[in-house]
């Protein structure tokens, strides 16, 4: 594998990157709007903000006892023939989906859009192991053949253009392809027919894991989930923990939930319940079909005041109304999860040795919250995420430092303005003498932006025998 | 020019002004000080006999939000005191720091000694557009003007936490020739973010940008907030990029309209 950006390099520098980048910045905010919009429209005549609350009740209510709805799930899979697997972590996930290759003599491998195997890095693993991968998405099938990695939990290649995948298809077609989109999509999809035919294992994530039924729910727009899960020898999904669900009815609630916040659908084009391998006389489906559960830094979270981002259904729409995120997109986050829910979820699961950047990459403006199907607080979790860090004594000393100093100055009114009156007349000559670049922070602030010089005779000093 | 207080418009005759406590806030007290001043204006002239809050500094924001609770507590302690010392609604020209005030500062001094004076204190909070659209019937009547477009920028803890959006609207309503165009992003991020704006500056001014370039689009002459952060980065934004439009606190809009 490539090196770790998240240790390699800062948000700051990513963004930068990718600031760089005038078609980022057109096209991740159209591309998002454009699902927003959808979400607002198609659900006007329906009671979205009471299903939220549904959704959300459903999830803690899950939540709460955890491992029952998984003692649930699992006996019901198992009784529908799936076999199930643990997963304590990344490794031991790979571990399983390697060994099930292995042992059915597999060479070619489908996949559907997962960000759970995104999560582990499957792929280099399976591909180390000889097998011949496919990603199946359109979008994470160009992703992979440009050694790229997805930068939105619904839309892996929002930040491509048509040139680039015109570019990337032309290359495996080896040949110059039109500059048409329904073109190009006719050749990719030609392509993974074959790989469809081809396969003996397709692997998936799971969108949810209903209890009591035992089944796992995908929900796609392309079919291609359908083909991977139904021609292949065998299924493998891949679950994180928390995405059990216990009932069908709950999965009524989730299911408009996760389509309209992620693409704007009141229903996706494809829904499939998976409940079993291929039953006797049936036509089709896979001889045998594998549930690996991944735990990954899920349990850890229970029980903490982070439980709640275990609700998560990553839909994707906390990204597409974040201002951050619109501006750099998702690989300024340096992991598999940008957006909100990235800069949230990768210290939990990286720690903050890796991920514990992230947090500060936030204006805290609280759409997310405001969009997010089951009301995860997110704007409260990067709060304190934020405050951890602190207290955990990981900030670094300058700001430490300044957060001292403001305090001492701050704290008593005498002091407070005495040292803005001298900062004061320290900030105006600076900004005369055109050195602001060179005051800290506020040099920072002067990047592209004017100084606010401190008025001369500020508020506390008008009129103050008028009180 | 601070003198004027309760009394010009009787449409409250009868009433006595009824008390209100002026909190200026660090931004507006260093930074934009007339602007507090247009505030104290619009609140005599609406019949509220306005006391400004001078001992106090800062509602501490940028500590909290940064993850310094000790030190946001340490700061926001000298506004709760001072602030305890006053009566009536406490008016705040200041979105976010109305909201950090009634919001957070309950649980940011749960436990403390004064946990129950910042509950008080932050239960008499409002902001102050809101508090002028109680008085929209005074605002009618003074026949305001400013000829011109303008644009309104929802600060993002305003309009989410205190989910305060139609009220400075309804108070531009009553600006004759002011035509208010509704703005794609008006509900997105200004970019500012307290330290978020200085720890990662290339992206706050990009976010800068696009609420600009859909104001610039939009052909305001004008963009009005009613949150001096918002007003510090989207005005600073705009002055370096050297053009239009004028970035302003809704209470200089209303001065400038003939509030006053
Ligand atoms: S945090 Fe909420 S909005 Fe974001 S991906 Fe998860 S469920 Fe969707």
């Amino acid at each position: 594998m490539s090196e770790d950006p998240l240790t390699s390099s800062t948000f700051a520098e990513r963004a930068r990157v990718q600031l760089a980048k005038p078609f980022l910045r057109e096209a991740v905010p159209r591309a998002t709007d454009i699902a927003v919009r959808d979400l607002r429209e198609r659900f006007a005549g329906h009671d979205y903000d009471g299903l939220r609350e549904l959704g959300r009740e459903i999830r803690a209510r899950t939540m709460a006892d955890l491992e029952d709805a998984l003692a649930t799930l699992t006996d019901a899979l198992v009784a529908n023939g799936i076999h199930v697997h643990h997963a304590a972590d990344a490794a031991a996930a790979r571990e399983h989906i390697r060994r099930i290759c292995r042992e059915s003599d597999a060479t070619r491998v489908v996949k559907v859009k997962s960000m759970a195997t995104e999560e582990i890095a499957l792929n280099p693993a399976l591909v180390a192991d000889g097998l011949e991968v496919t990603e199946t998405d359109l979008g994470e099938y160009v992703v992979q053949l440009d050694g790229d990695r997805p930068s939105h939990i619904i839309a892996p290649i929002i930040h491509k253009t048509r040139a680039e995948v015109r570019e990337t298809l032309s290359r495996v077609a080896g040949r110059e392809l039109p500059d048409d989109a329904s073109e190009l999509t006719d050749f990719a999809r030609e392509r993974l027919r074959d790989a469809f035919m081809d396969a003996d294992v397709g692997i998936s994530g799971a969108n949810f894991g209903v209890a009591e039924t035992g089944t796992i729910v995908l929900v796609t727009n392309e079919g291609n989930g359908r083909m991977c899960t139904s021609m292949p020898r065998i299924h493998i999904a891949l679950m994180g923990i928390e995405r059990v669900i216990p009932t069908l009815e709950d999965l009524s609630v989730m299911l408009p939930l996760i389509t309209g916040a992620g693409t704007g659908q009141l229903i996706t084009s494809y829904v499939s319940m998976l409940s079993g391998p291929r039953g006797e006389g049936e036509p089709d489906g896979p001889e045998a079909m594998h549930v690996v559960l991944l735990d990954n830094g899920r349990r850890a979270l229970l029980g903490t005041e982070y439980q709640e981002v275990l609700h998560c259904i990553r839909c994707g729409a906390c990204q597409n109304v974040c201002p951050v995120y619109r501006q750099v997109g998702g690989h300024a986050y340096g992991w598999v999860y940008g957006g909100p829910i990235g800069a949230v979820l990768t210290p939990l699961f990286l720690g903050t040795e890796a991920g514990g950047e992230l947090p500060q990459a936030s204006s805290l403006c609280g759409a997310c919250d405001d969009i997010c199907p089951v009301k995860i607080p997110l704007h409260d979790l990067l709060l304190q995420l934020r405050r951890t860090r602190v207290d955990d004594g990981a900030a670094p000393w300058r700001e430490r430092l300044a957060a001292e100093l403001w305090a001492w100055a701050w704290s008593s009114p005498r002091r407070y303005r005495v040292v803005t009156r001298i900062g004061g007349g320290v900030v105006r000559v600076m900004a005369a003498a055109g050195l602001m670049s060179s005051l800290g922070p506020l040099g920072r602030w002067a990047r592209g932006r004017t100084i606010p010089t401190p008025a001369r005779r500020p508020f506390h000093s008008r009129g103050e025998r008028d009180v | 020019m601070i003198g004027i207080r309760g009394g010009a418009d009787t449409t409250r005759g009868g009433h006595l002004p009824d008390t209100v406590a002026l909190f200026p806030t660090c931004l507006g007290d260093l930074v934009m000080p007339d602007t507090v001043e247009h505030a104290q204006h619009a609140l005599g002239v609406c019949g509220l006999d306005v006391r400004p809050v001078r001992g106090g500094t800062c509602c501490g924001q940028p500590a909290f939000n940064a993850g310094f609770h000790p030190h946001a507590r340490r700061v926001a302690r000298v506004s709760v005191r001072a602030l305890a010392q006053t009566t009536g609604p406490i008016v705040v020209p200041a979105g976010s720091c109305a909201a950090m005030m009634s919001r957070h500062w309950v649980g940011l001094f749960a436990g403390d000694r004064d946990a129950e004076l910042a509950r008080q204190v932050a239960g008499r909070v409002v902001e102050f557009s809101a508090v002028l659209a109680t008085h929209l019937d005074v605002l009618e009547r003074r026949h305001l003007s400013w000829p011109g477009t303008a644009g309104y920028h929802d600060s993002c803890h305003m309009l989410r936490e205190l989910r305060l959006s139609g009220e400075p609207r309804a108070v531009l309503g009553c600006v004759r020739d002011l035509e208010l165009v509704p703005l794609a992003s008006a509900d997105r991020c200004c970019g500012f973010g307290g330290t978020f704006s200085v720890r990662y500056p290339e992206v706050s001014v990009a976010m800068a940008d696009s609420k600009l370039d859909d104001a610039r689009s939009r052909g305001v002459d004008v963009l009005i907030s009613a949150d001096p952060g918002c007003l510090m980065q989207l005005g600073g934004r705009a002055e370096r990029t050297g053009d239009t439009p004028r970035v302003i606190h809704i209470a200089t809009l209303l001065h400038e309209a003939g509030l006053r």
